[in-house]
């Protein structure tokens, strides 16, 4: 059994030691500090924790105003109502001006369970990444989560991170994982299909690649962390050698990771293509592991639609 | 205060206020009705009370002013200009194609604008957290914000009101610019944002009322906010949209019209 961690937890974790690395580092959360996991942090340093209630509005503006004069805010709620009820604070008051907020948003996907649809965003990367200026990181795991928050407090410019309640297993090495913004990372080497994961369908990609090894079908995975700026390079030669492509997101299949691999092979590398997420649809209360597999995010679905992409092959 | 300080504000007030029509007129666009309300405030701030450098627009320890209500951009850049922050020359460009004066203030292009806006009900959240980052590095910098009665709409104005309560941000001040006007009409008939003064007692503000055009009364109503400690204050100010100009005072329809030629000519002359 692979050890688990969820990706908040990791991120407080990071922030807490952040906090004592960086006096500018300023945290802000909505009344959710203990579930996104920004608890750690306000009590070790409860001077910097800002609690702003529940106001996701203010919560981005103030996290604004804090950055125009020289803090390094973290704002912090569920992915739900960061990017959903406060879309347009991001826009204007944080991505628009450039300024240096950092928007951990946790809670994302259908694997928030069984709260059910009304907390589930599945729109949350297709709102974030069409906002320009704003960098776009969804780690799949706990190392890549602290290394991308440690990234992101050096980074000047707002930058979203996307964030999961769930325990995902753990795939890079603790010790050694260096978080390289914008770069995809080629967790396992193939010559039929390329698979193209972020998040937690990382991990469930890896394990659709060992099943189709046991067909003899040799998969590529690469794990997109940086939705964007994406790595544009990485996908069109991955798909260069591979001759198809898919995509695995625990989001919208509309405006997600599919969309953005599709716009980079549209433009550069057309090759058969297959997209596994949320076909179009809301989530449902359920038992994180009960909805992957309702909605088809899982290792089977990602090897079938794999063997379809192949099969479209010329 | 002197007597000779309170005229020379003035004066620039009816400077500013020239500015504002010519300016809306070059650009045959732009909001003139605000612009022309906040003059007397904008003018008190930015020539009396803010400590800026306009040699160094990002002094760390400088004061910090947003204007909440953003498309009166045009009341803002005329006092940037004035005050030195660039060339008066400039004013000229507003809203053309390639030039900085963007139609709504944007701090990423305008030396002197400490946030950006033009979304209604944004600029607050802004000020708090300004006011909050700079209390954080032990900085008697102030912040002051300039809110519109309409944008009072906006619910996340009250977030924000909230918060600067809650946070004691006693360096923080803001003027609502109390015209009675929004683009659909008077506020009290499209969506009362009435009675101010009362909802922001009632969120824990120190609330002063006074006459946006007196500039007297905006001088001392200046130095009590700067006294009052333990919480934010706000001013309500009673003035007239498009204030100045016989034919724009108290019409909503010069909330975003601008001025042709020969109604410039005409406003010029009022505001020598
Ligand atoms: C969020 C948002 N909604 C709508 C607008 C369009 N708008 C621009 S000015 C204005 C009216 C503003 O009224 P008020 O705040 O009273 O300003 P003033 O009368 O002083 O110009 C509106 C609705 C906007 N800029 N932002």
């Amino acid at each position: 059994m692979m050890k688990k961690i969820a990706t908040r937890d990791a991120y407080g974790r990071a922030l807490a030691q952040l906090g004592g690395e960086k006096a500018d580092v300023v945290v802000l959360d909505a009344d959710l500090a203990k579930s996104t996991k920004t608890i750690d942090f306000a009590k070790v340093y409860p001077d910097r924790f800002f609690d702003m209630g529940i106001a996701e509005q203010n919560l981005m503006g103030t996290a604004a105003g804090l950055a125009a004069v020289g803090k390094i805010p973290f704002a912090s709620t569920f992915a739900m109502f960061a990017t959903g009820r406060a879309f347009e604070q991001i826009r204007n008051s944080i991505a628009y001006p450039k300024l240096n907020v950092k928007i951990a948003a946790t809670h994302a996907g259908i694997t928030v369970g069984e709260d059910g649809a009304s907390h589930q965003t599945v729109e949350d990367i297709a709102l974030m990444r069409v906002l320009p200026n704003l960098t776009v990181i969804v780690p799949a795991d706990g190392p890549e989560t602290e290394g991308a928050i440690r990234w992101a407090a050096e980074h000047k410019g707002p930058v979203y991170i996307r964030l999961g309640r769930l325990g995902v297993p753990v795939i890079n090495d603790e010790a050694s994982y260096q978080f390289t913004p914008g770069k995809a990372v080629t967790l396992r080497q193939g010559k039929d299909v390329s698979l193209i994961a972020t998040g937690l369908m990382v991990s469930v990609a890896l394990e659709a690649a060992e099943a189709l090894a046991a067909e003899g079908i040799e998969a590529e995975v690469l794990n997109i962390h940086t939705i964007k700026p994406i790595d544009a390079e990485a996908i069109l030669d991955s798909a260069a050698r591979t001759g198809c492509v898919v995509t695995a997101e625990e989001h919208s299949v509309i405006g997600g990771l599919g969309s953005a691999v599709a716009e980079v092979l549209g433009e550069g590398q057309p090759v058969p293509m297959g997209r596994v997420g949320l076909k179009d649809t809301f989530g449902e209360s359920g038992k994180p592991d009960e909805l992957l597999k309702k909605y088809g995010l899982t290792a089977d679905a990602v090897a079938n639609a794999a063997r379809r992409a192949m099969a479209r092959k010329g | 205060m002197s007597e000779a300080i309170t005229q020379r504000l003035e004066s620039t007030a009816r400077q500013i206020r020239r500015h504002i029509i010519a300016m809306t007129h070059a650009a045959s666009s732009g909001h003139p009705g605000g612009s022309l309300s906040a003059a007397d405030m904008v003018t008190a701030l930015f020539f009396k009370e803010m400590r800026i450098d306009p040699q160094n627009p990002q002094w760390p320890d400088r004061d910090r002013f947003v204007l909440g209500k953003g498309h009166a951009a045009p009341v803002l850049y005329a006092a940037l200009a004035e005050r030195g922050f660039f060339p008066a020359e400039e004013l000229k460009g507003l809203r053309q194609a390639g030039h900085f004066l963007q139609g709504h203030p944007d701090m990423k292009k305008v030396p002197g604008v400490d946030m950006s806006t033009g979304s209604l009900g944004q600029g607050l959240s802004a000020a708090v957290g300004m006011a909050l980052g700079l209390r954080l590095d032990n900085k008697d910098a102030r912040v002051w914000a300039i809110l519109g009665d309409g944008e009072l709409q906006e619910g996340q104005v009250w977030e924000a009101a909230m918060a600067a309560a809650h946070y004691k941000l006693d360096k923080l001040a803001i003027f609502i610019d109390d015209n009675g006007l929004q683009i659909d009409g008077p506020v009290k008939e499209v969506m009362s944002s009435y009675p101010i003064v009362d909802k922001f007692q009632a969120f824990g503000w120190n609330v002063i009322e006074i006459d946006g055009h007196s500039m007297t009364a905006i001088l001392e109503a200046i130095e009590t906010a700067k006294a009052v400690t333990g919480r934010p204050t706000c001013i309500v100010s009673h003035t007239v949209k498009g204030k100045g100009v016989s034919f724009m005072e108290d019409q909503v329809g010069w909330h975003g019209t601008a001025p042709n030629a020969e109604q410039a000519a005409i406003a010029l002359k009022e505001l020598q």
